[in-house]
């Protein structure tokens, strides 16, 4: 069979005989991958404006919107807590927001259960929006227009990142789910 | 896509209670939240130390960062700078014959200052910074202007000292780790510096504005004496800063001051210096007014207070 064809008994996650997902893997991904996406924006030097979308957040709504069920629905206050020790906002923020888009999203999904991308895009957009401008309010700066003004390509960002993210999150989830432990 | 058939409650019990709870933890969590935040925003000093172990964690993969930065910045200089190489070698050599000019006149400036030093009997202090550190990151996606550094409170770094470049100003230590600390940029919003011009004494104050340029508010109003070109500098008040140290330089004028450009972008520095607070003991007898309980310490030297950040347990929220 697999002289014929040396794909006849695997399939997208690897050879489906004797092999089965890691553990670990499967578990820990969406979190590492989450909290690399807080930790990243830290190590760009921003000094004269917020340069860079809220990275955590998004990987967060793209495991969220591509995987429903994967992440427990209140995933989003520790690792909000985690976003707030390096992001630079208050500490509580992050725990607040993130928790709320957790809860708004499963609201959406229990109101609308057949979604398709452009409406995960659309609602994934609106909540980055409404976390951009809520966290710019709670930040403890003063609101300056000049602030919001520089801050406005953060949140066009934000929107136009999410295909990509979420892009990024499905191979991940391959890479998740790739049989990479052997049975004997 | 519906979501998987697995999700919904139907009449399982389990299942509806498994859901519920989940919104239960998920809202206790919010209201968590929002009780931090307030928290944090009525004592933004509350949760220092937890943040100061996290940055302590991952300073050294910003320093590896740094160093990738740095080298990445000469590469993309030196390729500029085979484009227009003769042009700027004229002006260059043009610059160089002024500059000798210039040297000279500072040389006379600076021996009539040291013989007018010596009338007066005054010392020149000179200020050994307490550490030297890279820049390791920045909070790049809060509005609000902080930058980390790769010194904290094991290298004699306390809350409150300035932090400088060769060119000038960059900020001032917010808070302090073990081997790294929180810088407050000059741009963000909530930063205010005293500084004067530097050909006289005309006084203001540089806010931040948030978006990278500084607004210089001219404490006595009248006449704006400001010019596009001028330099402003540290003017020492407060006893935070030494005076005399490059801040910005006035862009546009508006009519109760101006707007500054900084003069050291944080960006484009690799290392800074940390240097000691410039007039500790009038600091000291300041915030001893503030707060009456306790008596004011003689001697405000330096003494490491990595005691509080380790004795403070860390709180975990989930």
């Amino acid at each position: 069979m697999e002289r014929l064809d040396p794909r006849a008994r695997s399939d997208m996650y690897g050879r489906r005989i004797n092999r089965a997902p890691s553990p670990w893997r499967a578990r820990s991904l969406p979190y590492v991958t989450i909290m690399l996406g807080s930790l990243l924006p830290t190590l760009l030097i921003a000094d004269l404006m917020p340069l860079s979308p809220p990275f955590g957040l998004l990987m967060l709504l793209g495991w969220r919107m591509v995987r429903p069920g994967l992440l427990p629905l209140w995933a989003g206050a520790p690792l909000g807590a985690f976003d707030d020790l390096f992001s630079g906002q208050p500490f509580g923020s992050a725990i607040l927001l993130w928790s709320l888009a957790m809860i708004a999203i499963e609201m959406i999904e229990t109101r609308f259960p057949w979604r398709g991308f452009w409406q995960d895009w659309f609602t994934g957009s609106v909540i980055a929006l409404v976390y951009w401008i809520v966290s710019l309010l709670v930040s403890g700066a003063r609101l300056t227009p000049e602030l919001l003004a520089v801050a406005l390509p953060q949140a066009l960002l934000s929107v136009l990142l999410y295909p990509i993210v979420a892009r990024l999150v499905s191979g991940l989830d391959r890479f998740r789910l790739a049989r990479a432990r052997k049975i004997d | 896509m519906a979501p998987p058939s697995s999700r919904r409650s139907g009449f399982s019990k389990k299942a509806q209670y498994s859901l519920f709870t989940g919104y239960l933890l998920a809202g206790a969590c919010a209201l968590l939240g929002l009780g931090l935040l307030v928290l944090s925003l009525w004592q933004p000093a509350a949760f220092a130390p937890v943040r100061g172990l996290a940055t302590d964690v991952v300073a050294p993969a910003g320093q590896v960062a740094a160093t990738t930065r740095s080298g990445s910045q000469g590469v993309l200089a030196s390729i500029a700078g085979y484009f227009g190489a003769g042009r700027q070698n004229a002006e260059l050599r043009r610059e160089v014959e002024i500059a000798r000019i210039r040297l000279a006149e500072a040389e006379a400036v600076k021996a009539e200052n040291r013989r007018l030093k010596s009338l007066l009997g005054l010392n020149e202090g000179i200020t050994k910074p307490v550490a030297v550190a890279r820049l390791v990151g920045s909070t790049a996606t809060s509005g609000r202007r902080l930058a980390y550094i790769s010194a904290g409170a094991s290298d004699g770094v306390l809350p409150g000292m300035p932090v400088l470049s060769e060119r000038g100003v960059i900020g001032r230590v917010l808070e302090t780790g073990r081997s790294s600390a929180r810088v407050l940029l000059l741009t963000d919003s909530e930063s205010v510096l005293p500084v004067r011009r530097a050909t006289d004494n005309v006084i203001a104050f540089a806010e931040g504005r948030g978006d990278g340029l500084l607004r210089i508010r001219l404490v006595n109003l009248g006449v704006n004496p400001l010019k596009v070109g001028d330099t402003m500098v540290t003017s020492g008040a407060g006893g935070y800063y030494r005076s005399g140290v490059a801040v910005a330089v006035i862009d546009t004028i508006t009519p109760d001051g101006g707007i500054a450009r900084l003069v050291a972008e944080p960006g484009a520095t690799n290392y800074v210096a940390v240097e000691p607070i410039a007039q500790a003991a009038a600091i000291e007898t300041l915030e001893a007014a503030e707060r009456p309980a306790p008596a004011p310490s003689p001697s405000p030297s330096r003494k490491p207070v990595a005691s509080s950040s380790a004795s403070v347990p860390l709180e975990t929220v989930d």
